[in-house]
């Protein structure tokens, strides 16, 4: 028993039975892989992209550290502007008091943004539960609540789901809560569109109240923004009377000019676009246009367990484009569901234990569920040294645990933890790995992978390392510049 | 004590003895040099599958019948420029209405087509924005209605993201919302296979209009204030 990781065997029992789905695996492979090839495609058309990335990391590096004066400035924004500012410890406190403020309105149903802290929350199962029925409205979120089913994606949520599939959900379930599909629907992705849009209109024209989350917040202004393709968002956002918005604290930027760096870096590194089709923002109320009465909850829900963190914290610069998602190669094999969590791949693995704490079995993990190749820290936008944080987590996993001496492999993540506390260590290390890189560039894969990481390796292939860094790419290139 | 103030007190213990970061050191609303910038705006339309074409001051009311390609109910926003619609004549059977703030979305769901100017186009991305000024009406007008004419003139454009922020400055400070658009309404969710038309306007069409007389070098519109870096 001693030769498991502590955890794993959460992570490990999910695995094998989304490795065994090979339409699932087929799908993400397809996926994951037409995504990321767009983003590089588009990420190389910006000369300055390096630059970018690491002005994104710094504003969210000084947002985050003066996290206090931020949040206390975008109240008063907010308010100005019209707003009305809630604060939310956790998620219970959220999910009450936006089912309050629905309730107030007298409706029992509000229209639905895509938003990762409302799924966070559980806020669909908390308004049912008063009675009040809440309608996804982004074409994958409506497929899987039609299915039943949880999202597998951060950005494509039914990414696991193909057309004949979808067809029969829609058949099957869209006329028991609304306009159903024509009975000839065929499984052409044009017709499928197309029921959803007769289907959500009705909703759409009808909605009182619609509830958003929100990607930047900014605190100079007050203003709310949300990215989106299909308009859904647009729709939800103008034409209900009411609108309360969900934002997690991290989202907060200090100027309107920090929507330059955010508005290159999120969508070319999320679709792959230069731009998504559809941006909204909306400071407070504006009189003769959308809803006119503007709810923010501001929502901790651990998020200040993280800050508290001086390594953790980074991953609160996360602007949840799932580029790390798209290129790591567990998360493409067994998919999202194996996560236990609305944050699957890279960016789930570090933001769920810091959110939830390492208490649960699936938490500890997550840290875990990581091949190390360093490919999710290389994409990442803001720059968060994904890697470097699972190792961070895992030795803390491993503290948590401990009762009496500390075993061979604590003793092996405290030594990681130890290189990874310093650049030049890490860059040493990095050394070996570019060297094995290079020794192994004929092989796709490697076989078994040394020291702890061998529980991973036994059960599937790792990619061999890249050949170079992305760090030594930097010196190379930039070298001395920055 | 408050959530509110829990909230604080968990961030301010957070924070002690965090080195406080200071904002970036970059240089915000770079302009960026492009050979011809209306050129790329066109290409970069295009990409996107919506319609674009370049038009003279004097074609451009017989552009926007053009455009509407027959719509039987269009509406317009309060303050758009009248002769733009000139190229309409009492014996079209198109029927115009000026948006007065009373209309519903179940009235606005009965046009077939809206026609608005813009606020600025960002030619890198092939970017529309408006800042729902009068000439371009509240949000729900654009968004509608299945046809979105949009016209942009060429004074308003802008090469990359950057420059567009300082431009929309006063309409956000004003409290009004923006919308950026970049080609119809689109969906990828299905087998990634890019459907367009899902809840927004299913066509796009740009009409961009030649006001200056030729665009060397892109126009250096971001005012000074937007490019040293705040405090
Ligand atoms: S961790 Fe980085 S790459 Fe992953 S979703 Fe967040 S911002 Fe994107």
């Amino acid at each position: 028993m001693s030769g498991t990781f502590l955890g794993m065997p959460k992570f490990q029992a999910a695995a094998p039975e989304a490795l065994a789905n090979s339409q699932q695996r087929r799908n993400l492979q397809h996926a994951t892989h037409t995504i990321r090839d767009k983003r590089a495609r588009v990420v190389e058309e910006l000369d300055d992209w390096e630059e970018l990335r690491q002005a994104g990391a710094a504003i969210k590096d000084n947002v985050l550290s003066h996290l206090d004066t931020y949040l206390v400035q975008l109240e008063e924004s907010l308010t100005r502007a019209g707003a009305t500012v809630h604060w939310a410890s956790d998620a219970d406190e959220a999910n009450r008091i936006i089912t309050s403020l629905v309730q107030e309105t007298g409706t029992d149903e509000v229209v639905k943004v895509k938003s990762m802290a409302t799924q966070e929350i559980g806020l669909n199962e908390a308004l049912e539960e008063t009675g009040i029925a809440a309608w996804e409205t982004d074409l994958a979120e409506l497929i899987v609540q039609l299915g039943h089913d949880k999202p597998s994606h951060i950005l494509v949520p039914a990414i696991h789901r193909n057309r004949a599939e979808i067809r029969e959900i829609f058949l099957s379930e869209m006329g028991q809560v609304g306009t159903p599909p024509p009975g000839d629907l065929s499984a052409d992705p044009r017709d499928l569109a197309e029921a959803a849009r007769v289907h959500l209109r009705e909703k759409f024209l009808r909605a009182k109240v619609a509830v958003s989350g929100a990607n930047f917040a900014v605190a100079e202004t007050g203003t709310l923004v949300v990215v989106e393709s299909e308009g859904n968002g647009r729709m939800c956002l103008t034409l209900p009377e009411t609108l309360i918005s969900v934002v997690g604290i991290e989202k907060v930027l200090p100027r309107l000019e920090d929507l330059e760096v955010f508005m290159q870096l999120l969508p070319r590194s999320s679709t792959g676009e230069r731009m998504n089709p559809y941006t909204s923002t909306w400071t407070g109320i504006t009189p003769g246009d959308g809803p006119q009465q503007v709810h923010v909850v501001l929502l901790d829900n651990g998020r200040t367990d993280a800050l508290a963190d001086s390594v953790g914290r980074q991953a609160l610069r996360c602007i949840r484009c799932s580029a790390c998602l798209n290129v790591c190669p567990v998360y493409e094999r067994v998919g999202g569901h194996a996560y236990g969590s609305v944050y699957p791949g890279p960016i789930g693995a570090i933001l769920n234990p810091q959110l939830r704490g390492t208490t649960s079995e699936v938490d500890q993990s997550l840290p875990y569920a990581s091949s190390l190749c360093g490919a999710c820290g290389d994409v990442c936008p803001v720059g968060i040294e994904i890697p470097e944080l699972l190792v961070h987590l895992r030795t803390r996993v491993v503290d948590e645990q401990r009762g009496g001496m500390p075993s061979g492999e604590q003793i092996a993540m405290k030594g990681a933890a130890w290189m990874f506390s310093d650049h030049r260590r890490w860059e040493m290390a990095q050394k070996g790995t570019e060297l094995g890189g290079r020794a192994m560039k004929k092989k796709d894969t490697i076989g078994r992978l040394p020291g702890p990481l061998s529980a991973w390796s036994d059960a599937r292939d790792s990619p061999t390392p890249p050949t170079e860094t992305f760090r030594s790419w930097w010196k190379r290139e930039k070298g001395g510049q920055s | 004590m408050s959530t509110r103030d829990e909230m604080l007190g968990r961030i301010g213990a957070a924070l002690a003895g965090a080195d406080r970061r200071p904002p970036p050191d970059y240089t915000y609303g770079a302009v960026t040099p492009l050979p011809d910038i209306a050129d790329t705006f066109v290409e970069r339309v295009e990409d996107y599958r919506a319609v674009v074409e370049r038009v003279d001051p004097e074609g451009l009311a017989d552009a926007v019948v053009a455009a509407l390609d027959g719509a039987a109910r269009v509406v317009v926003p309060p303050a758009m420029p009248a002769e733009w619609l000139d190229g309409f004549t009492e014996l079209t059977r198109t029927q115009v209405v000026t948006d007065d703030g009373a209309l519903s979305a179940d009235d606005l769901d009965r046009f077939d087509a809206v026609v608005t100017a813009a606020a600025v186009g960002i030619a890198v991305t092939g970017t529309v924005v408006l800042d729902h000024g009068p000439d371009q009406g509240r949000r729900a007008l654009s968004l509608v209605p299945d046809l979105h004419v949009c016209i942009v003139l060429e004074s308003q454009l802008v090469g990359d993201v950057p420059e567009s922020v300082a431009p929309l400055r006063a309409a956000v400070e004003a409290g009004r919302p923006l919308t950026w658009i970049s080609g119809p309404s689109a969906t990828s969710d299905i087998e990634l296979e890019r459907v367009e038309g899902v809840h927004g306007p299913r066509n796009l069409h740009v009409l961009l209009v030649r006001d200056l007389l030729v665009h060397d070098t892109a126009p250096d519109t971001a005012p000074d204030s937007a490019r040293a870096t705040p405090a």
